[in-house]
Order: C-alpha cells, then structure tokens, then sequence
C-alpha cells in the first residue's frame, strides 16, 4: 500500500472488471494478503503466528456457532446438554473437544505472536497502533475465554466465575454493588450463566472486528522483519503471495497436526478434572485453578499476600493482575531505543530471555497448589515482571549500546548466508522479481 | 528457516525446457488440493451435526402394547414427539368404513389398505392433514363428528371411521405410518 | 516523563511485592505450617492395566461386560450413572434384543407423569431410556457415575485403587497424628482425598459378583472390571476418536509435507 513498487489489481475478465468498478472486494483481498502486499524477505517461521491466530478464531468461531446449536444456558441443564454433545450429538465429542482445546491453540499462538513482537520490537514506532490493537485483542480473547470455560457449568466454572467476579468487589466503596449486578445474583447463577453465553457469542466478532483494524494498521508501515530495519526497496521485498501464502500454508499444516494430536489423543489433559463434576455452590473444589493461560496473572494475583500501607492485600492483587496486562499498552514508550531487532540489543536481549522465564515460572506457580516456597517465588518472579517493563526496559533502553545494524533486509540476509557465493551479491541488489 | 536454494535468479528467466519445472509445480497443485480435500472433509461434522442425535433416533420407533385396547377405545401414544391414535374399532364400524363408495372419496383408500392385515387396528398419526391440529374423538367422550371418526375443531375437518377425511379444508387422510405386529398384541411404529 | 513515572511505580510495585515476600519467608521461618495426615499419608492411585490405557488404547467388550456385571450388582445400590442410556450398551456388544430384556429388568422403573390424571406411575425402562436416578436412604451423597473417571485425576486408576484400598487406619497415623482417628461411620482409605470416605467397602470378598463369561472373580478382579466399565461410561466415544485421529494425523502429515515441498518450491529463487 505505501510501497510505490507493490503491485496492482488488475481485473483480466469481463466480470472480475465488472465486480472491480462495483465492489473493490477482489482489490483489498489483493492489497491485504495478495500478492499487492510486499512483504519483506527475511521473516523467520515467528512471523507465521499472526496467521495461525486467525485460523485459530476461525475454529473457534465455526465449532462454537454448531456448539451453540446445542447447548442450552441454563444452570438445571447447561452441564447435562454438554454430556449430550459429548455422547449423542452427531460428532459431537469431536466438535466440543475441538473447540476446547482450540481455546488453547489460540492462546499458544497468541502468546508466541506476543513475545515475536517483544523480542523484535514491532511494538516500536511506526507500529504502535498495531500493538495498541493486538493488546486489545489480547484482553477480549482472556474474557471470552473466562466467560466460556464458565459454560459448562462444572465446578471449576462455577468457582471460577465466583472467584473472577469476586475480583471486582475488591473496588472500594461500589466493589459489591459492581459485582452483583455483574451476576445479576449474589452468586453465580441463570442470570450470570445466559449472559456469559450471550458475551461469549458476541465478543468472538468484536475480536474479528479488531483484528480487521490490527491488518489495517499494519498495512500503513508493513510488516516488521528480525532485523528490525526499514524497507528500503523492491529488493528487500516479495510479494505475500505467493510467497508467505506458501510459507502460512506449511506453519497451518503443522499447527494443525499438533492441535489434532492433541484434539484426538489427549483431549481433557489440558483440562481440569474438577470441570467433569456438576457445579455445586455449597462445595468449593479442594484446589481452584483457572485455564493454564491465566495461570500467570494467576500467580501475580496471588503474590500480593501482605497489605501495603493502607491498601489492603486484595485489591492490591485485583490491581496488579489488571495491570500487569495494561503495562503492555504502554510499552512502545517505556522502551526508548531506536533499535527494533533484540538481535542487535546485547543488553535487553538478556533480560527477554529472563522475561519468557519469569513467565514460565509464574505460570507453573499460578498452576500449583501453595506453598510457601511456591508463594515467595511466584513474589520474586512478579516483581521481576513489573521490574522488567517499569524499571529495567526504560533503563536498558537509555545505557544499552546497540551492535551495528545491517544497511538493508538484503545486505542483512547476504550476510548470513555469507561465503556462498559471492558472485551472487553482486546480483542480490537487484529488483526480486514480481511472480 | 533455510530454503536450499541461493540462487536469486529472477522467475521468469528459469529454464522451462528440461522438465524440471513442471515436476515442482504438481508439487503445488498436489498441496492445494490435499488443502481442498481437508476443507471437504471437515465440512462433514459440521453438517451432520446437524442431524438428529442418537437420543432421538433412539424414539424413532415406538412400541405399542395392544392388549388393553378393547373393542371401540382408542389410546394415544407419543410417537417422534407426535400424538399416534391407536384405535380398535367395533364391527360397526369397521363395516361403516367398508360401505363407503370409495370412488366418493377425497383421497380414495380402503380401511383394508389402511390397516396391516387386522382391520380392526386402526393406526395413524393424531395431525390433521390440513393445518396440523389434533383432531379429537381417540378418547371417548370427545367429538367424533358427523363420521364417527375424528373431528378437528381447528377448521373443521371431518374424518370417517378409517380416518379418511370426508368433509372440510383437509386435503389428505390421517397419515398411516410404517408399523408392523411383533405379536398379535404388540405393535413396533417407526 | 512517562518513564520517570514508569519507574516510580515500578519501584513501589516491587517494595509491596518486597515486602509480601518478607510476610511470607518470615512466616514459612516462625510459624511453619505443620505436616497434615492428609499430606503424609495420602496416596497416588495405583497403575492400572487397562485396554483403554493409552495413546491407541481402545475396550475390551467382555471386560466392560464383567464391570457392567460389578456395577448392577453393587455400585448400583447406590450410584446412579444418569448420562448413560441403556441403548448405549451395544456398545458392549450386546444385541439389541438382549439390551431391551436389560433394561426392561432393570430393577428401578422408569417413571411416567400422567397429565391427564396428575399420577406418576412406573414402567418397565427401554433401551432408549437413561438409567434411572438411585434413591439413597443412607447419609451421604452417593455421586453419580457416569463420569467418575474423567472426573477424577487418574480416573480409571483413582477407581481401582479406592475400591481396592479399604485398610485399617495405621497406627504410625494415629501415633503422629492422635486427632485425626476415623470418625465413626467413616473408613479409612488411602486413595480418598481426606483419607475418610463415607462409603463402606463395596467389595469385600473373592466370589461376590459370579461372573457369567468364567472369569475368577476376585476383588481385584472387580475393581479392575468395574473401573474399565466407568472408563467406558465416561468417554464412550474413545475408541472412535482414536481412530479418526490416526486417520487424521496422517493426513496432515501429508499435507505438511507436501506443503513444505510448495513452499520450498515458490521460495526456491529467493535468498531470505
């Protein structure tokens, strides 16, 4: 779009001219994922993610639409219409089962999309707007899913949406008042049930909706690439098809074969046993969990034990969880450095490799019963979490020395493949051709 | 993240005349169309779970226990969440429906091909043929019409003792459906 | 500016996280929890060989037959198993005439709500009826069945290893623990959660159940049986999902390869 060089629609039919003149749609197809995309040459299989997310919102919007169909969202029967999807609807075991552990296909995509951008920087100007929008995504997606796995209502559903709600009514003064009328009850219940339902059908599109303004935005500057550095020229790019079609073919094929080994021969061991019981508001499970991809904030939620001057403990978990995702909307103004790329940021490279860790280690925390070894690393690792966007990155990012950067794209990739041939480089600068 | 090849040869200038080129493009046309397959083939679930579930096709047939209909009752039995009147008619009636000129009929049967070889069991549908209503006069007591056999007080169509339909907005006779005798006294519908 | 801010509250977020810590390692330090029963002598299920075990795992259909056999003698006194249909068990590999006769004897009817009359009578249940809800005289809450196995970490082996792990209390429990005594009416078991379990043991003794196929009934025999049954009752669908999923791990086995092979291809003049 803002390439001069990238390629043009051109209808060759009568009737691809006719639909043109009328509704461009074929046009923006073209511009978006069309080989009137230029895209620059060098992306590495990180780059596949961003598509694989969408494919895992098609799933989950297709299994959930026939899902729909028959579950009922009401707390007598809600539990027993999924054991009837389970065991009588046609391929029914399939449906459910794809898209429950398509929840967390999704958020393994996400989560490895979301860490491709810290370590290369695609949060950085130009591209904030790009961030801002996937940052948004990010929080519909975590509420989508909390208000899904509450569907089935089994126990870990039922105390999750006690325990979720119950975040709200740390809010001093109108905590309560908040929270009740969030259930509709004072515990969860039909009226909390059918809105979950509701807001889980509904918040699937506005994600859609999001990431239509998330292409868009990305299509202004194009897609960032490891090395961090601008496009130059024709020769730094290709087109996206057929040239990343081909590449997001491949990366589908293999998310799909792990998502089927995982869909066909380990269904619930993502799941928790406790949501295979009824829902009973007069037992709480001996150990509440939510779904592992909250398991971080999880942790972060519950290593704030102590009150701290006049805030009491709880709310200052609620606020810290909340935060610890908000932080992110700030991040392409905490980190100054004009350098992208963490491949030519020796400093801050390291302590990414301590953050992707310190994530990890929350998440196991935030999954394991407590312990007070458990507590007191999962105090250690939160501190770092907020260290690493509040104190650390605005630091790294004034003292750090950047390593020299490469000219172009192209200087960039001769340069590894260095010592092939050079009588190839001379020829390297030249345009790639278009198809 | 390597291709093999290093060479930055623009496309067009690839030699096309050794075959090798032809060789790599069923390469693509093969994986576009295990593509296609695939997205065939999960197209399957989606539609037919849209079918009826087993649970349903579980009541698909109905057995029915004949033995405490006497001569002149009728039952109602739900029958794929339908009413189905199982009627055993009187003599009278059986040769009531026998005297019709059929020729005079609307949808011209015999009780003899509306029954499965014992007259007197008359099963059919409880839908009247027209809107869908119920027709009364299976329970004693109720309305029978003018025929002696059902009466629908929906719009008023009247059915004989055979349940064919004699006079009113309904086009058809009551549906008579697939059923056979496992015993002189049970019958399996559906 | 923003990053002043930032690093402002960065620093007072670690001094709340600082302090909690010091809470929690001072605490751990003078006030340490001490050991539960429950955390000393409570056990992990035992292994449990089972046809189903397993990545291809699949039923056996005389085994389920066996634990069927277990369950209507013994678990159903109590347990009711409200998800499984009696048409279900052809599965099993019973003939339709033979499911129809089970479940027409099953000993609890089928209730039938007159509206005409406003009585509820009983009758005999059919094969496209669930099993019927158990009414339970005792205290307690028997719970339902039907997906006991997925319902429980280790399900299958959870089942086995609870029906099989009756025992006295042992006495190093009570030396350590003299408060934590059986409570009366309550049993010890190891595989229990709480080590105390309301249910008395179901399986006392070899020869209970008389198994029809020949089969040496023992205890263990039972609760292996039983277990296979309810890991059946829970997922019926395993063996059909196990299949389809050979077949379709092949298939996108291909297609990656064959899209890799694209892929190679289109990108085969561009250094990147």
């Amino acid at each position: 779009m803002s390439f001069p060089w990238a390629k043009h629609y051109e209808p060759k039919s009568g009737f691809t001219k006719w639909i043109d003149q009328r509704l461009p749609l074929p046009r923006l197809v073209y511009g978006a994922v069309g080989a009137g995309y230029p895209v620059p040459r060098n992306l590495n299989y990180f780059w596949n993610f961003g598509v694989l997310a969408g494919a895992a919102l098609a799933i989950q919007i297709v299994t959930g639409i026939v899902l729909a169909m028959h579950y009922a969202a009401n707390g007598g029967v809600a539990f027993d219409s999924v054991e009837h999807i389970m065991r009588d609807v046609n391929g029914g075991w399939f449906l459910r089962y794809a898209h429950a552990n398509g929840a967390s296909m999704f958020f393994v995509v996400v989560y490895i999309h979301i860490f491709r951008g810290l370590f290369y920087g695609s949060y950085k100007a130009p591209r904030e707007m790009i961030w801002l929008l996937g940052v948004t995504i990010f929080l519909l997606m975590m509420a989508t899913a909390f208000m899904g796995y509450v569907l089935p209502w089994g126990q870990m559903s039922f105390w999750g949406a006690q325990v979720i709600t119950g975040f709200f009514s740390a809010i001093p003064v109108v905590g309560e008042t908040i929270r009740i009328w969030l259930l509709g009850g004072y515990a969860p219940d039909d009226a909390a049930l059918n809105r979950f339902f509701s807001l889980h059908y509904l918040l699937p599109f506005v994600i859609a909706g999001v990431i239509i303004l998330h292409i868009w935005a990305l299509h202004i500057p194009g897609s960032n690439n490891p090395t961090g550095v601008d496009v130059k020229g024709e020769q730094d790019t290709v087109p996206f098809h057929p040239y990343y079609t081909a590449k997001d073919g491949f990366g589908l094929g293999v998310f799909l074969f792990i998502f089927a080994a995982l869909l066909f021969f380990a269904p619930n061991s993502l799941g928790h046993p406790d949501n295979y019981i009824p829902a009973n508001a007069l037992q709480t499970p001996a150990h509440i969990v939510p779904e592992w991809y909250f398991w971080p904030f999880y942790a972060i939620l519950r290593s704030f034990t102590a009150d701290f001057l006049f805030i009491p403990a709880k709310l200052l978990g609620v606020l810290a969880m909340f935060g610890s995702i908000l932080i992110l909307f700030f991040l392409p103004w905490l980190d100054s450095s004009p350098v992208r790329s963490s491949n030519y940021r020796p400093l801050y490279r390291i302590f990414f490799c301590v953050l992707v860790v310190d994530v990890l280690v929350l998440g196991w925390v935030g999954g394991s019963e407590i312990s007070p070894f458990k507590v007191a690393l999962g105090q250690i690792t939160a501190a770092y979490y907020f260290a690493h966007f509040l104190i650390i990155l605005p630091i790294v990012s004034r003292a750090e020395r950047p390593q020299p950067l490469p000219n172009s794209i192209t200087e960039a990739v001769l340069a590894k493949k260095g010592g092939t041939s050079p009588a190839h480089t001379a020829l390297s600068g030249s345009p790639v051709p278009a198809e | 993240m390597a291709s093999g090849n290093t060479l930055d040869v623009p496309l067009h200038e690839e030699p096309h005349h050794d075959g090798e080129p032809r060789r790599r493009d069923f390469l693509n046309i093969a994986a576009v169309s295990v593509a296609g397959v695939g997205a065939l083939a999960i197209v399957v679930p989606l539609i037919n779970q849209m079918n009826p579930s087993a649970d349903v096709l579980a009541l698909a047939t109905t057995e029915v226990d004949l033995s405490k209909v006497e001569a002149g009752q009728g039952v109602v039995v739900s029958f794929r969440k339908q009413p189905l009147f199982v009627r055993n008619l009187t003599p009278a009636e059986i040769s009531a429906a026998d005297k019709v000129d059929i020729k005079s009929l609307r949808d011209p049967e015999t009780l003899e091909q509306r029954t499965r070889g014992q007259k007197n069991w008359l099963i059919t549908l409880g839908v009247c043929t027209h809107l869908g209503c119920i027709p009364q006069g299976i329970t004693s007591g109720e309305d029978r019409g003018q025929f002696g056999g059902y009466f629908c007080p929906c719009h008023g169509s009247q059915y004989d003792t055979a349940a064919r339909i004699r006079k009113g907005p309904a086009p058809k006779n009551l549906l008579v459906p697939d059923y056979k005798f496992t015993s002189p006294t049970t019958v399996v519908v559906g | 500016m923003v990053r002043a801010i930032a690093i402002l509250i960065g620093a007072g977020i670690v001094a709340c996280l600082a302090w909690a810590l010091f809470g929690t390692v001072s605490g751990a330090i003078t006030d340490p929890a001490p050991p539960t029963a429950v955390e000393e002598f409570h056990r992990h299920p035992k292994d449990v060989e089972l046809a189903s075990n397993g990545l291809l795992g699949t039923y056996n259909e005389r085994q389920l037959q066996r634990g069927l056999q277990v369950y209507k003698e013994v678990c159903s006194n109590c347990h009711s198993l409200k998800h499984v249909a009696f048409r279900d068990l052809t599965q099993l590999g019973y003939s339709a005439g033979q499911v129809k006769k089970f479940a027409a004897d099953w000993a609890v009817k089928a209730k039938q709500f007159d509206p005409k009359s406003g009585d509820t009578t009983e009758r005999p249940n059919t094969p496209a009826d669930y099993f019927p809800a158990v009414y339970y005289p005792g205290t307690g809450n028997p719970p339902d069945l039907s997906l006991i196995t997925k319902a429980r970490h280790e399900g299958p082996a959870y089942v086995y290893s609870l029906l099989t792990g009756y025992q006295d209390q042992p006495a190093a429990l009570l030396k350590h623990f003299p408060d934590a005594k059986v409570p009366d009416g309550l049993y010890y078991n190891p595989y229990f959660a709480n080590l105390n379990l309301a249910m008395p043991p179901p399986l006392t003794q070899d020869g209970q159940v008389t198994y029809l196929d020949g089969t040496k009934s023992t205890v263990d025999q039972n609760a292996k049986d039983v277990a296979a049954f309810l890991t059946w009752a829970a997922e019926p669908n395993l063996p059909a999902r196990h299949g389809y999923g050979l077949a379709v791990l092949g298939f996108l086995l291909l297609f990656c390869v064959l899209s890799y092979g694209a892929y190679q291809n289109i990108w085969r003049d561009i250094k990147h």
